[in-house]
């Protein structure tokens, strides 16, 4: 066996172990260690990547000394090496972008706390990423909630204590509904391994067999999931936690945290309930109608916003609309759109949330588009990161954004009914409304105004252009390259069938 | 004194005139003219009030359209500040209502569904049940060969599905951060308290029992009993029900009680931040550390090098025992720094 197929297994348990150390550090030397772990995953998952891709096969690692219906097991494939690296790389220029204001916004004793949860939340996303298994999917799903509320709540003022409580609220129903969704199906089909439960989920809905429970288990399962990664009449948490957070905090949540949850119902489609079961029950039509529900309101909440924050949290709802709208074209083009969508919009807005501190940073602290006037001259590489990210937002050519619009609009040509006027209508209409707040914050960033917040000894921090940098050469990579992306991405949907 | 305006036309003052000497006609004529004069007066005169009359009818009107204008203005007003308090007034009420209707209304069809749900599911306990599978037998069968635990629960979590287990002690963990992110009062840094942490010590002080001698006295009594029986609950834990996370909360619930009646003066000389930070750490370590040398060799088909010993002996089933006694340790220490953070914000 190569060596590198113990790469998952290694990334996964560092995690924890780190976490876990972490939590008795000293801050700098915590953040030391935060950052070359998540470095260090990162390189991991990227030969994951490349090896899978160069043998053309996924593998799964044996958890112990027992074999998979027995024991644990985790899985890779090319879809997964793409999620894990592509996770690592958002999470650590999101660290890195974010670190400055981690120092200011979070208490000083507490610091290396942050890094602990930021480790553990590592671990649950990679967990989640090459999981085989439903319920060690679950254990991880936990993980993953708990150190994200903490991550929400460890700036300690009201507002972010109020969107913590809002968020563990619903998160914690989410939560509920999937372990009620993964035990009914257990008592089906005595499995919680992945393949196993597919083949008996195929056999039984062959036969035509417990119709209703199936059903049933299928809407749980979707709709926990569906709270938990903010669909649109779910979404009550979601402006508040990416609002008041601190910025690396609403950098992971938004990209990482419900793209985690977006991937694991991915998984569940392809590799627990199968796409003939999954597609063939009415829940796509469900996702379709809330996904492009959540397109158009998103929008409209994130225009009648003031608060630029809020106003990029809002825009999620209405990016996750159209992941969703992917999902409910029930075919394989809208997944590998859906897919696609969930790769650029994490790259956009985990960008956008940093950029958007380091605007606030040179206004006096502050997040209204008045006191924002300007600040794209005062610090000039937050002010290109806004744009790049806000352009590619709106779907301008040579952006990521644009490709997965691109990719959306032809899967929903290709579905041939009524999804496709619909999708087409509203797709055209969001990217309208996309258009008009997006290019009035870049418009009211680069309004010269507000000269008494400048500052001539202000340099934005090396680290921070790094990260920046970073991010907008993800982004062209994403809106110019994005054929390979694609590809690695159809073969991993066909590794997962 | 003004004479009245008809005077000039007045008999008596005709008959003076034809006294004085003038004609009839003159007379008459005179006052022919004099009627005529007094006719164009009182046109005059008329118009002129009719003109006046006009005037105030039209302020008054004007006057009333204003008053009215302001009545209209304020009602208006009125109406607006109503239509504005409504949300606050009685949108509130309603939607709250409303809201609750709905709300019972979706539990309600939330928990018919999945009681239809549970109607159609298969028969609890039947022998041919689809979850009676080869997984179940495999653990039945062959659970005390495969992890030489007796107890097959034990095995199961801690080595069959190990990672899993792994998972879920740290959930533990990582709630426990968050309860300290939550609620640990820090230290300066030269180590003394700060002023938020000195009050919350005071506090705590004022509201301790103070040599309450009924509850020193049993939990004289009661301490050692519950450690030892929560470390057998864990030591144990391979063999027979229980293991590490109930054991752990047995051993937890001895510490708070002696804290209870003996004070955090006498318990910090034990648990203090230092040792906890040990005490939590290690364990858990160690956990990881072990469970990774197995699933690595696992996966790679090498062979472990611990041994699982004879069932049912104390010393048996391999890591097991080890790791339900990490498990003990990590939950007794976290229930204790609970009610620690719960009670003064920290240790």
């Amino acid at each position: 066996m190569d060596f590198i197929r113990n790469f998952p297994f290694i990334c996964i348990v560092l995690c924890l172990a780190t976490g876990v150390i972490s939590s008795v550090l000293k801050p700098k030397a915590a953040k030391v260690v935060s950052v070359s772990l998540v470095s260090f995953c990162c390189v991991c998952s990227f030969c994951v990547l490349f090896y899978t891709i160069s043998t053309g096969t996924s593998f799964t690692y044996m958890m112990g000394h027992f074999p998979a219906p027995w024991g644990n097991e985790i899985r890779a494939g090319v879809l997964e090496g793409v999620m894990a690296s592509f996770f690592t790389v958002i999470m650590l220029l999101s660290l890195l972008g974010g670190e400055k204001y981690l120092k200011i916004d979070i208490e000083e004793p507490k610091q290396n706390l942050y890094f602990a949860l930021i480790n553990l939340l590592l671990s649950s996303l990679l967990a989640l990423v090459y999981t085989n298994d439903l319920f060690t999917a679950y254990v991880f799903v936990e993980i993953n909630t708990i150190a994200a509320g903490g991550l929400i709540m460890i700036r300690s003022n009201g507002h972010s204590m109020l969107a913590a409580t809002k968020y563990m609220i619903m998160s914690l129903l989410g939560s509920g509904l999937l372990l009620i969704g993964i035990t009914l199906q257990y008592d089906l089909t005595g499995h919680l391994l992945m393949s196993n439960i597919k083949e008996s989920i195929g056999a039984l809905a062959a036969n035509g067999e417990y119709a209703v429970p199936l059903t049933v288990i299928i809407g749980l399962m979707s709709v926990g999931i569906a709270i938990k990664s903010a669909l649109f009449p779910f979404h009550a948490w979601l402006p508040d936690a990416y609002g008041f957070s601190t910025a690396s905090s609403a950098a992971i949540l938004s990209s990482l945290v419900s793209k985690a949850y977006l991937f694991l119902l991915i998984k569940i489609m392809y590799r627990v309930i199968g796409t003939d079961v999954f597609w063939n029950s009415k829940i796509t039509n469900v996702f379709f109608i809330l996904g492009v529900a959540g397109m158009l309101f998103g929008s409209f909440s994130a225009i009648k916003e003031h608060d630029m924050r809020r106003m990029i949290a809002f825009s999620s709802v209405a990016q996750i609309g159209y992941i969703y709208m992917g999902f409910g074209f029930g075919t394989e083009l809208g997944m590998v759109a859906a897919v696609f969508h969930i790769l650029s919009h994490a790259a956009t807005k985990s960008m956008l949330f940093v950029a958007c501190r380091g605007l606030s940073e040179v206004s006096g602290d502050k997040k209204d588009f008045s006191d924002l006037k300007g600040s794209g001259f005062r610090n000039k590489m937050a002010g290109v990161a806004f744009s790049v990210g806000a352009f590619s937002m709106v779907g301008v050519p040579l952006f990521a954004g644009f490709i997965s619009k691109l990719y959306l609009t032809s899967a929903a040509l290709d579905t041939l009914s009524v999804k496709m006027v619909v999708a087409v209508i509203v797709l055209a209409v969001s990217t309208i409304l996309n258009a008009l707040y997006f290019i009035r914050a870049v418009i009211s960033i680069y309004t010269p105004r507000n000269e008494h917040y400048r500052d001539p000894e202000f340099r934005p921090g090396k680290i921070f252009c790094i990260g920046m940098v970073c991010f907008i050469a993800i982004n062209f990579v994403l809106g110019l390259a994005s054929h390979p992306i694609i590809n690695a991405i159809e073969q991993g949907l066909h590794m997962f069938s | 004194m003004k004479p009245r305006s008809d005077y000039e036309l007045s008999w008596w003052r005709r008959l003076v005139r034809f006294v004085d000497g003038e004609t009839l006609a003159d007379v008459e004529r005179r006052a022919e003219e004099l009627r005529e004069t007094n006719a164009q007066n009182q046109q005059m005169v008329d118009k002129e009030a009719e003109h006046v009359f006009e005037q105030e009818v039209k302020e008054d009107r004007e006057d009333r359209k204003r008053r009215l204008e302001i009545e209209h203005e304020k009602e208006a007003k009125a109406l607006l500040e109503k239509y504005k308090n409504w949300p606050k007034e009685h949108g509130v009420r309603i939607f709250g209502r409303l809201y609750a209707v709905m709300a019972v209304v979706l539990c309600v069809a939330i928990i018919a569904t999945l009681l239809v749900t549970v109607s159609y599911l298969p028969e609890f306990g039947s022998p041919d049940n689809p979850n009676n599978n080869e997984v179940v037998e495999k653990y039945n069968a062959e659970g005390l060969y495969d992890t030489g635990a007796t107890n097959n629960v034990a095995g199961m979590i801690l080595d069959y599905r190990a990672f899993d287990t792994l998972g879920e002690s740290h959930v533990l963990f990582v709630a426990a951060v968050c309860v300290m992110i939550l609620l640990r009062l820090e230290l300066t840094k030269d180590g003394k308290p700060t002023d938020k942490k000195r009050a919350a010590e005071e506090n705590d002080r004022l509201y301790e029992p103070k040599n309450d001698k009924i509850l020193q006295l049993s939990a004289k009594i009661l301490v050692p009993i519950i450690i030892m029986y929560g470390i057998y609950v864990i030591l144990n834990g391979h063999l027979s029900p229980g293991g590490g996370f109930s054991g752990g909360a047995i051993i937890g619930a001895g510490l708070i009680l002696y804290v209870n009646a003996f004070g955090f003066k006498e318990a910090t000389k034990i648990m203090n931040r230092k040792n906890y930070a040990v005490i939590s750490v290690v364990p858990l370590l160690f956990y990881a550390v072990a469970k990774s040398y197995s699933f690595f060799t696992g996966a790679n088909h090498i062979e472990s090098i611990i041994p699982k010993g004879t069932p049912g002996a104390i010393i048996s089933s391999g890591l097991i025992l080890p790791l339900n006694i990490c498990v003990g340790i990590v939950v007794a220490c976290t229930m204790y720094h609970f009610y620690t953070l719960f009670r003064k914000g920290g240790m």
